[in-house]
C-alpha cells in the first residue's frame, strides 16, 4: 500500500523531462497554498483540454470537459501507448449587429498527447461525448491487467 | 485566412457563494458571453457536464442566475490516477439593465453550452419616432 501511494500522486513518473520541475513547482504551490491558508489546488500540464484520468484492473477512463463541439470535430488517435485527442473549437459568429458585453469563451485549435503508464489495446478504444464532456475508455492489454496471485 | 489561435488551458475559477452550500464539492464560475441585439439579450455560458434537468435558471425582479449541478461520472471501481480539473457545480450571478420579458426566455442546453435568449419587454425596444413637420 505504501508503494500505491507513492504512485498515486498525479503525474508521478510519466510526464517528460519536465518532470522535476513541476514537481518542484507543485511543492511551491503548496507551501505557499498553506501559508495563505488557501487549499492546495492540484496543478496540471498546461495544456489544452485538461483531462482527469482513472483506471479500474481492466481499464483506462479519460475524462475532458471541451464543451461546445461537435463529436465528429474531435479527434483522437492512438499509437502504442499514446493517445492523442486535438480538434478545434469554433464559436460561431452571431452577426455584425449585436453588441457584445462579455466575451470570455475561447475559440482556437488543440492538441493533446497523454502518455499512458502501461500497455493497451489500442484497436477496441472508445470513446464518447456527452454534455460536452469526452470520455475516453481505453482497455489494457493483457499483459499489464494485474494478475491475482494465491498464495500457498 | 488567419491562423486560428490555440486554445490554452486554464483552470476553472472557483467562487464563493454568498449563501451557505447545501450541496458537498466545489462550485465554478463558467465562462460566458453576453450579448445583446435590438430585441433580445443572449448569453451563452460554458457548463459542461450539466444535463438540463440539473440546470436551475432563476430571474426575480432584475437578478438572473443559473445554476447546473454536475453529477460525477466515475466509472465504479476505478481509481482516479491523474486529475487535472475538478468537477463541480456552476453558479453565476447578473444584474439585468434592461427589463425581459419572462414568459418569453428560451434556454437551449447543446453539448454544454447553455445559450440564453432573453427577450426585451417591448417598450424598451428603440423606437424610431418619425418628427412630422407641422
Amino acid at each position: 500500500m505504501i508503494i500505491k501511494r507513492l504512485f498515486d500522486l498525479p503525474n508521478y513518473g510519466w510526464r517528460g523531462a519536465f518532470d522535476d520541475l513541476e514537481r518542484a513547482r507543485r511543492e511551491m504551490d503548496s507551501l505557499f497554498g498553506q501559508v495563505a491558508g488557501k487549499a492546495y489546488w492540484p496543478s496540471h500540464a498546461g495544456v489544452f483540454p485538461l483531462v482527469n484520468v482513472a483506471e479500474d484492473p481492466d481499464h483506462f477512463f479519460i475524462r475532458s470537459e471541451i464543451p461546445g463541439m461537435k463529436s465528429e470535430e474531435i479527434s483522437i488517435s492512438a499509437a502504442g501507448r499514446n493517445l492523442s485527442i486535438s480538434g478545434e473549437r469554433k464559436i460561431a459568429s452571431e452577426g455584425a449587429d449585436v453588441r457584445y458585453h462579455r466575451r470570455e469563451r475561447e475559440d482556437g485549435k488543440f492538441s493533446r498527447v497523454i502518455a499512458l503508464p502501461s500497455d493497451v489495446q489500442i484497436d477496441k478504444i472508445e470513446a464518447g461525448y456527452i454534455d460536452g464532456i469526452l470520455s475516453i475508455k481505453i482497455p489494457k492489454s493483457e499483459a499489464a491487467k494485474p494478475k491475482q496471485i494465491t498464495v500457498k | 485566412m488567419a491562423e486560428s489561435k490555440e486554445l490554452q488551458a486554464k483552470e476553472k475559477m472557483g467562487v464563493h457563494v454568498s449563501a451557505e452550500q447545501t450541496k458537498p464539492g466545489p462550485v465554478f464560475t463558467p465562462n460566458v458571453d453576453i450579448f445583446e441585439t435590438e430585441k433580445e439579450i443572449i448569453m451563452l455560458a460554458d457548463i459542461p457536464g450539466v444535463k438540463s434537468e440539473d440546470l436551475v435558471i432563476d430571474l426575480r425582479d432584475d437578478t438572473l442566475t443559473f445554476t447546473g449541478d454536475v453529477k460525477p461520472t466515475e466509472s465504479p471501481g476505478a481509481e482516479n490516477i491523474l486529475i487535472e480539473y475538478q468537477v463541480g457545480s456552476y453558479y453565476r450571478q447578473f444584474k439585468l439593465a434592461e427589463m425581459i420579458d419572462q414568459k418569453k426566455i428560451d434556454a437551449a442546453l447543446n453539448n454544454g453550452v447553455l445559450r440564453l435568449t432573453l427577450p426585451k419587454v417591448e417598450k424598451t425596444m428603440p423606437r424610431q419616432i418619425t418628427v412630422k413637420a407641422g
